[in-house]
């Protein structure tokens, strides 16, 4: 045990817990139970940093030939206006792709600092993030349909009560209501923020179990090569996963959106 | 002879809750190469489909994941 790498890896706490999701105070610095400013803060105001900059400076000055930075915005846009918003709402979606592209572009950001080194977790995976942007779509969604059936109770009644014999109806509507005002707002929030935090956990478990096992005992320091060549396939799964939950959260937005505005079932 | 095991039987909880979103988001996939392979053009038709349905499934995985959590107190 004179290797200095595994005494330096000798306090590694293993197995990993929700607390190492509560990182230390950056300002004040290193100060305890305080999180007014923490790494994920600054994550969060970094990605909406570089989304207004990179979108505003390949948009400065457009081209009918587009540059590499302009293309490349255009085609973030274009890929989720035409395969998101006007493939599930139809020729009206086009009026919901402008934030349904800001939304997928914040979320995969903003995902996508738990795989960016030295970040190494996402904001997502705290469920404050996740559910203030099911919040917003979940109060878009009933605005659209109030405002397209011409008054919230006229959309309520569209939406809980569906074409159907009388006597089915007692249990229908609650069902209804159950899925559509209390499991979407849910279920959106909590996919995302369950996705991050368990991609999170993942990578925790195979990093710091393979400092665990070196430390149990030095025989077992090929299986601790094994588990960190896993992490890095495993990154690449989170990428995956990544780039899943973004198209997923706006899909799912835009479809909830498709419903509200519907003429009939 | 007693061996002691440690750890929390969460962990057990949650591999019985894998298993049905486990089988239904492989009946998703599996439905949808199905129909592909059937019908090559409507793959473009059906996928936005398939993403929804694998996510509401995907999501009583992850309701595992998340009340271990709540509920290990």
């Amino acid at each position: 045990m004179t290797d200095p790498s595994i005494v330096l890896a000798a306090d590694v706490p293993f197995p990993p817990k929700v607390e190492d999701f509560y990182l230390p105070s950056i300002l004040p610095w290193d100060a305890h139970n305080s999180y007014w400013f923490t790494k994920l803060t600054a994550l969060v105001w970094i990605s909406v940093a570089v989304l207004i900059i990179y979108f505003l400076v390949s948009y400065r000055k457009p081209k009918l030939v587009p540059t590499k930075k302009q293309w490349l915005a255009e085609s973030i846009y274009g890929f989720v206006r035409n395969n998101i918003s006007i493939e599930m709402i139809g020729p009206r979606g086009v009026r919901f792709a402008p934030y349904l592209a800001t939304l997928f572009c914040f979320v995969l950001l903003m995902n996508l600092w738990s795989i960016v080194p030295v970040a190494q977790i996402s904001p997502n995976s705290h469920i404050a993030f996740p559910a203030i942007l099911a919040v917003i779509s979940y109060v878009m969604f009933i605005y659209v349909g109030s405002r397209h059936h011409g008054g919230f109770f006229k959309y309520l009644k569209f939406a809980l009560v569906p074409p159907a014999p009388w006597f089915i109806l007692p249990l229908l509507i609650p069902i209804e209501f159950f899925s559509t005002f209390l499991v979407r707002p849910f279920s959106l929030a909590v996919r995302l923020f369950a996705n991050m935090f368990a991609g999170h956990m993942l990578l925790l478990v195979f990093t710091l179990g393979g400092f665990a096992m070196i430390n149990a005992n030095a025989w077992f320091t090929p299986f601790s090569i094994v588990s960190w060549i896993l992490t890095i396939a495993l990154t690449f799964l989170e990428f995956l996963v990544i780039c899943l939950q973004a198209y997923v959260f706006t899909v799912l937005t835009a479809s909830y959106v498709q419903g509200a505005l519907a003429d009939e079932h | 002879m007693l061996a002691e095991v440690a750890g929390s039987t969460a962990a057990i909880g949650y591999g019985l809750a894998a298993i049905g979103p486990g089988i239904g988001v492989g009946l998703v996939f599996s439905a949808y190469i199905q129909s592909t392979a059937r019908q090559p053009e409507s793959s473009r038709l059906t996928l936005p489909y398939v993403w929804i349905g694998f996510a509401v499934i995907e999501a009583l995985a992850l309701l595992g994941i998340a009340f271990g959590f709540i509920w290990q107190g």
